[in-house]
């Protein structure tokens, strides 16, 4: 037996990437000085298209980058917005943070985690709403305000919080 | 969509373009966009740069360091490329402005790290969004595509034989990756963890190559500054703090928003005239004059001009802009519990006393506000805060520490108000159990 | 670089420009604490107890970040100061659970020392500690992560001084962990350093965890039995039923040619010391083919009759000595002494691993050209050729790498694999696994060979080196050595060292266990100051070597066969019958293969449980002390002269005890000023046997040093724990290079970083862990 392990590798020239995501990569990994510099945006894309960064998405982008599964674990963990299990179709990202807090943003929160019946990191049942607490989302003069995803809904009040939860509801229908 | 506000009392500059559909490269350069590489190419580096002292512009990401004078602490000659870094990292709790300078004017962030990259001789620019900022991202990278197209970006950019390359990414969630050295390791491909300092960015940054490093707000201020002259951009502001600053003012105002006004522009005025006053006429409790890291400011404390040595003066800091505008309903141990559970939750955890030190203010903050306190908790969450202070590795643990101690300082009483087992006694949930915040430390 | 004056606490001091504060004020003795700063691996500033105040700045600044300035005023223990490490160590504590009185690191642990001297005992903190529990990652780590107090020394040491990146930093704030890299273990090379360097107890291993305090335990500093780099390793050894056992194996005070490093073998794998199946009691075959348990005495007395009885009437050749890569210097030579002088027989061999007999050949009348383990983490080049040091000579590899990464040294590597070590190096090629020999005279510049343009341009590298260490394996043997020898002529200073496989193995050679060469490769058939010695009654021709012995006995020629510490049946399949009537001595600790075959068994003791030297593969000579005790057994030394004895030889002469200019007993400069006494005060205190008698190698280690050429260094050094390097080649050889085409022998063990001949199977965690890691590697390539 040797330790003289290189690396561990999926077999090269196959992905589990889409082809257009795949090439993305291959382009992405040339634009900086570094191969590394593209971990960041390659475990976002990565997490746009699967749902979450998957382990098969990590040896994946490990192997892309000349790194350890062990690298990439390290900064995947580091950063909020990654994730490596799967959560809703829409991500409702309610900012209690101070200026969306004293304008009524944890009660948003807490109307949210009433109307969907689910807590904060939850997903309801259906798979289609996932509910988040989180820090400030820069839109602090607009408070209080909502990310689904990367959509900002700013100066919300819980009718229309309940309005904006139905017209996602429906387009999850189509 | 952010709603836009003005006010009469506004000099827009860089946000002169705001609402003018300047994200297309015709019509910004309609409305003069580009002239100043032109300018600059023309001149050189030794121009761009004393115009650059000559505005008095200071950095508008927080720590107000002089801009001209950071790019010229870049040497001339250099094995290693060098690279400029614009730092739309935008994260401070109260600051919005960085969001729509990306949402408006993105050209203007491009041409301010051209002419960045003339002045100090580097040939490459980064542009690194928060990673909430996805949308702004594709307004960016479609302005460089368009760029690139014209000729504005690459080899021989506007026909001179200067390159200049330019990219664009966002993070992933992590308001610490908007300090400088740890910026350069996120886009290094590593956790945002701040780098040992010296060397400073200037002399070994990104790849190691000498870096300048500027906030959004500052480079989207180069090109206007050359095109109306330096001397002229100072004029705009106080001494020693040129031109104008997007103030963000959120909070209990009447008319939130971000207005662009001259440095040094009265803080009371601007809450009651530009920002209509408190909202349904009740009484101010306090200010956070600059973001949530910046000390908070009492109602007698707040006729002072906004810039960074009087409001330095005023024992705060101009920070990040954040004008945050607290009326009586607010319980300001639940505000700085809300404060702290931020910096706790974004503590990068490299040192000791910036990750021990959040943790803990936050968790007895929280058995604080639930009415669990007791009295010499007040004296301890002080003790601590003065303990984290200037012995962090780098200063998010005095962003924490900082509006710590004014809250306990200047609303003491608020504190003991919340003693023997009292439910929070203060503002909108007066009487009514205080909700505890869910956001909870990653495992 | 040029000094720098400062003043620290009131002190001028000066230190050269660069020089981090912190290391700059511990030269001149004032301490500076700290938990993430630790000497050779990169900076963190991360614990922040080295604040201090500089003059001119406006907040206390880390030491360990801060070099050395002209002019620069620095206090270090102010008032100020010591509340910001109070502080600090109170906010350390506010997570860390305080199970001091279970913890392993009770009792050597930096935070309670800093705790006890900053004063931060009582806690402001009435809040919940984070509680998590511990886990395994290995068969030898445990994670504790509670007490994890985040000073990255683990990462850092298993990432820069290991270079396996075995260990990462996960998540963020105060939810910040430590994690292995396969999620929830570790796959690694399991050398245990992240334990070693984890100032508290958050990494503990599985052989000392919850076992014991370390106050119950004797520490004694003694040199590491497996492979031939010769690591110091400290056991900590307690009281047992049956003796004295060892308890944990480490480096505490990084004092020995190894420094800070001690790989899986030299920190796990005392265990074979402690096995039940160790035979403690002699054994001897009794007329119905079983063994019987008789005494000492009787053992003695059957093997010293049959041994003079084959002498007497068979003739000295028709007896067979086979000796032990393991044992002491002392012993070897002693073993060969009595096989040559009482038993007049030059058939004495032992497991050869590599072709000491070549490099000393080849370097025949030139003077310091053998390098020291430790040239290997100077020398500003280094061409390493074949071996895997990685798996086979893990304190090369840290030294190689630990050179690189300091001095920026360029390594120059052949190989027939991709050896981990590729990583390190500045050229590398592959060249084919029988094309070793070819390369060394391609390297000599011989035009005719194949290799390629890569070849060509590590080559002309070489050419420009001086002071080049060239460092090689058991590939290369005989005339592929001389050839090697005879390029590195070529360069100004160059040196070699030759890799062989086992803590003694060069020891073995050293002190001639050849039928052909006497101690320090002097040919059997010259005059020398040992024939000189031991009478002239040694024969002149050479002997058997080891695989001729066992033809002999085939034949029926061999009448005695002697073996000590060594299994050749297993290793080479020796036929049962083979040795059907030849009457079989075996000292062994196990029932080997071997030892299955023997007339008598006689239990040993190991290297752990004597005292003596051994010389690692690179001639660095070092002291080896008694840590463990096994009641029953003896050591080898003890029965070689309890037999030699029985037989009736003179004892005095075959171990000169009390006599001699340098065996300083006190007897030759007289007990003046109480010498004698606080000689042997010193030797027992370092655990060394004082005895005046035969069993003492003290005197033997006497006549080794005055008969061995290469053999002459500095004793007092010796005895104070430094290494000595011996240097076999040189004036004192006599005619070696007429040896022309004899036999080499050689049988490289093979082993690797998981296995150690025969006494690794006897070791439970090395067994455990081989298994573990086999386990991943079979998954990793899948
Ligand atoms: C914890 C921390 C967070 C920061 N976040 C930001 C940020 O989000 N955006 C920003 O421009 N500067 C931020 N800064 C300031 C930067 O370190 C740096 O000073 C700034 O980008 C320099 O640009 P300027 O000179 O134009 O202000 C932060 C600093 C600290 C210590
Ligand atoms: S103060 Fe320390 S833990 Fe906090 S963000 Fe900075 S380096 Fe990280
Ligand atoms: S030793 Fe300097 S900060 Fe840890």
């Amino acid at each position: 037996m040797s330790l003289t392990k290189i690396s561990e590798n999926p077999k090269p020239g196959s992905t589990i990437f889409s082809p257009e995501l795949a090439a993305r990569f291959d382009k992405l990994v040339t634009l900086y000085p570094v191969r590394r510099s593209a971990l960041i945006p390659m475990l976002l894309y990565a997490q746009d298209e699967i749902g979450y960064v998957s382990d098969a998405a990590i040896a994946e982008i490990a192997q892309r980058l000349d790194l350890t599964v062990l690298d990439v674990r390290n900064v995947l963990s580091y950063y909020s917005m990654l994730r490596t299990n799967p959560i809703g179709k829409y991500n409702v990202q309610v900012c209690t943070n101070i200026s969306c807090m004293v304008r009524g943003g944890q009660e948003l929160f807490q109307h949210c985690k009433k109307r969907l019946g689910i807590g904060h990191k939850q997903t309801t049942s259906d798979g289609i709403f996932s509910l988040e607490e989180v820090e400030c989302i820069g839109a602090c003069s607009w408070a209080p305000a909502v990310q689904v995803n990367y959509d900002f809904h700013e100066n919300l009040t819980p009718e229309a919080m309940d309005a904006l939860l139905d017209e996602y509801r429906s387009k999850a229908g189509q | 969509m952010p709603t836009l506000v003005s006010h009469p009392d506004e000099v827009k500059i860089v946000s002169s373009r705001f609402g003018k559909g300047a994200t297309e490269i015709d019509r910004y350069i309609e409305l003069g966009g580009y002239e100043a590489v032109r300018q600059a190419i023309e001149k050189g580096p030794d121009w761009i740069i004393s115009e650059m002292k000559a505005s008095n512009l200071r950095g508008r990401g927080g720590a107000g360091f002089p801009t001209g004078m950071k790019w010229s602490f870049v040497p001339k000659q250099s094995e290693k490329p060098k690279y400029v870094l614009v730092n739309g990292d935008e994260s401070e709790p109260g600051t919005c402005k960085d969001h729509l300078i990306f949402l408006h004017d993105p050209h203007a962030v491009i041409e301010g790290a051209i002419v960045a990259g003339i002045a100090v001789g580097a040939k490459t620019g980064f542009i690194y969004l928060r990673g909430e900022y996805r949308y702004l991202l594709k307004i960016m990278e479609k302005a460089i595509a368009d760029a690139y197209a014209k000729g504005f970006l690459g080899k021989g950019i506007f026909g001179s034989n200067f390159d200049f390359e330019v990219i664009s990414q966002t993070g992933a969630g992590a308001y610490e990756v908007g300090e400088e050295s740890a910026l350069m390791e996120s886009l290094e491909g590593k956790r945002g963890v701040p780098r040992i300092r010296p060397p400073f960015p200037a002399v070994v940054g990104l790849y190691g190559g000498p870096t300048v490093i500027n906030n959004a707000e500052t480079i989207a201020s180069v090109s206007h500054i050359l095109r109306m002259g330096g001397e002229a951009y100072a004029k705009i502001g106080s001494a020693r703090n040129g031109g104008t600053r997007l103030f963000c003012i959120s909070g209990h105002a009447e008319r939130p928003g971000v207005y662009e006004l001259p440095m040094g522009y009265n803080l009371k005025k601007m809450i009651y005239e530009v920002a209509g006053g408190i909202r349904g006429g009740r009484q101010l409790k306090a200010v956070v004059p600059g973001g949530s890291s910046t000390p908070v400011l009492l109602p007698n404390e707040i006729d002072i001009g906004m810039d960074f040595d009087q409001v330095g003066k005023a024992g705060s800091m101009l920070g990040s802009g954040g004008v945050v505008v607290l009326d009586e309903t607010v319980c300001m141990v639940e505000f700085a519990l809300r404060t702290i559970q931020f910096y706790q939750h974004e503590s990068c955890g490299w040192c000791i006393p910036c990750r021990e030190g959040t943790d803990w203010l936050k968790k007895t903050l929280t058995r604080f506000h639930a009415g669990g306190g007791e009295a010499k908790d007040i004296d301890n969450i002080r003790y601590l805060a003065e303990n984290m202070l200037g012995r962090t590795f780098c200063p998010l643990g005095d962003a924490a520490a900082m509006p710590t101690i004014a809250f306990v300082k200047k609303f003491r009483q608020e504190f003991e108000d919340h003693l023997n087992g009292k439910p929070c006694p203060y503002g909108r949930h007066s009487g009514t159990k205080a909700t505890t915040p869910e956001l909870i430390a990653v495992s | 670089m040029a000094d720098v004056t400062l003043t620290v606490d009131g002190k001028t001091i000066t230190a050269p420009a660069g020089t981090l504060l912190l290391e700059a004020c511990r030269k001149v003795g004032i301490e500076i604490p700290a938990f993430c700063y630790y000497p050779g691996l990169s900076l963190q500033a991360a614990c922040r107890m080295c604040l201090v105040r500089i003059e001119k700045m406006p907040k206390l600044q880390t030491a360990c970040t801060t070099p050395v300035a002209e002019g620069m005023i620095v206090s270090t223990e102010t008032d100020e100061i010591k509340q910001a490490r109070k502080a600090m160590l109170e906010l350390v504590l506010a997570n860390h659970p305080l199970d001091c009185p279970v913890c392993d690191a009770g009792g050597e642990c930096e935070l309670q020392d800093m705790t006890f001297k900053y004063g931060a005992g009582g806690s402001q903190f009435v809040e919940i500690k984070n509680h998590r529990e511990e886990q395994q990652w290995s068969p030898v780590v445990f994670f504790d992560r509670p007490r994890c107090i985040l000073c990255y020394r683990c990462v850092r040491v298993c990432n820069e001084g290991m270079d396996v990146a075995a260990l990462g930093i996960q998540q963020r704030n105060v939810g910040s962990v430590i994690a292995p890299n396969d999620i929830t273990s570790l796959d690694c090379e399991q050398c245990g350093m992240c334990i070693d360097i984890c100032p508290v107890g958050a990494l503990t291993s599985d052989t000392y965890r919850y076992k014991t305090r370390p106050w119950e335990m004797t520490h004694v500093g003694t040199i590491c039995t497996h492979c031939g780099d010769g690591c110091k390793t400290t056991l900590g050894v307690r009281r047992s039923d049956d003796g004295m056992q060892i308890v944990r194996g480490d480096n505490r005070d990084k004092s020995g040619l190894n420094g800070e490093f001690l790989c899986v073998k030299g920190r796990y794998a005392f265990d074979f010391a402690n096995s039940s199946e160790r035979l403690t009691q002699p054994l001897v075959r009794q007329p119905n083919g079983e063994f019987a348990t008789v005494s000492w005495e009787d053992a003695i007395k059957v093997v010293a009759k049959r041994f003079r009885a084959a002498r007497d009437e068979r003739g000295g050749r028709s007896i067979g000595v086979i000796g032990s890569t393991r044992i002491t210097n002392e012993e070897a030579y002693l073993l060969q002494k009595i096989a040559r002088s009482a038993f007049g027989t030059n058939n004495i061999d032992h497991h050869r691993t590599t072709d000491y007999v070549g490099i000393v050949r080849a370097l025949d009348g030139q003077k310091n050209r053998f390098a020291s383990i430790a040239d290997a983490g100077s020398a500003p080049a280094i061409l390493i050729l074949g071996n895997d040091p990685t798996e086979q000579h893990p304190l090369l590899a840290w030294n190689v790498r630990t050179n690189v990464r300091h001095n920026g040294a360029r390594i120059y590597l052949a190989n027939h694999r991709k050896i981990k070590l590729h990583r390190q190096a500045k050229s590398f090629i592959q060249i084919p696994a029988d094309g070793y020999e070819a390369f060394a005279h391609f390297l000599g510049g011989d035009e005719a060979s194949s290799f390629g343009a890569d070849a060509i341009a590590l080559r002309d590298s070489l050419r420009q080196e001086q002071n080049l260490l060239i460092v090689f394996g058991s590939e290369l043997r005989g005339t592929a050595i001389s050839a090697l020898v005879k390029f590195g002529f070529s360069l100004p200073d160059t040196k070699f060292a030759c890799l062989g496989d086992y803590v003694n193995s060069r020891g073995a050679a050293d002190m001639g266990l050849y039928p052909d060469l006497l101690p320090g490769y002097q040919p059997i058939h010259g005059n020398s100051a040992i024939r000189a010695e031991y009478g002239d009654g040694i024969p002149r021709e050479s002997g058997l070597d080891l695989a001729q012995m066992f033809e002999a006995a085939a034949r029926n020629e061999l009448a005695a066969l002697y073996v000590v510490g060594d299994d050749p049946v297993e290793r080479l399949g020796i036929a049962e019958e083979t040795l059907h009537n030849t009457f079989l001595v075996v000292q062994d600790m196990f029932m080997t293969a071997t030892a299955k075959l023997a007339d008598v068994v006689l239990p040993t003791a190991n290297l752990y449980e004597k005292s003596g030297t051994v010389t690692n593969t690179f001639g660095d000579l070092q002291l080896v002390k008694k840590a463990a005790d096994r009641a029953g057994v003896r050591t080898d030394l003890e029965l070689i002269v309890r037999i030699a004895d029985t037989m009736g030889e003179d004892v005095h002469t075959l171990v000169p005890f009390g006599k001699g200019v340098r065996a300083d007993m006190g007897q030759s400069r007289g007990a003046q000023s109480g010498e004698a006494d606080r000689h042997g005060i010193w030797l027992a205190a370092h655990n060394l046997e004082p005895k005046l008698s035969p069993f003492d190698p003290n005197a033997l280690l006497d006549e080794i040093q005055r008969l061995v050429p290469g053999y002459d260094f500095d004793r007092l050094d010796l005895l104070g724990g430094t290494s000595q390097q011996v240097q076999p080649a040189g004036d004192g050889l006599i005619g070696i290079s007429q040896l022309a085409d004899r036999p080499d022998g050689i049988l490289p063990s093979g082993d690797t970083l998981f296995t150690s001949g025969t006494l690794g199977h006897y070791s439970e965690k090395l067994n455990e862990v081989e298994v573990f890691q086999t386990k991943k590697s079979m998954v990793a390539a899948d």
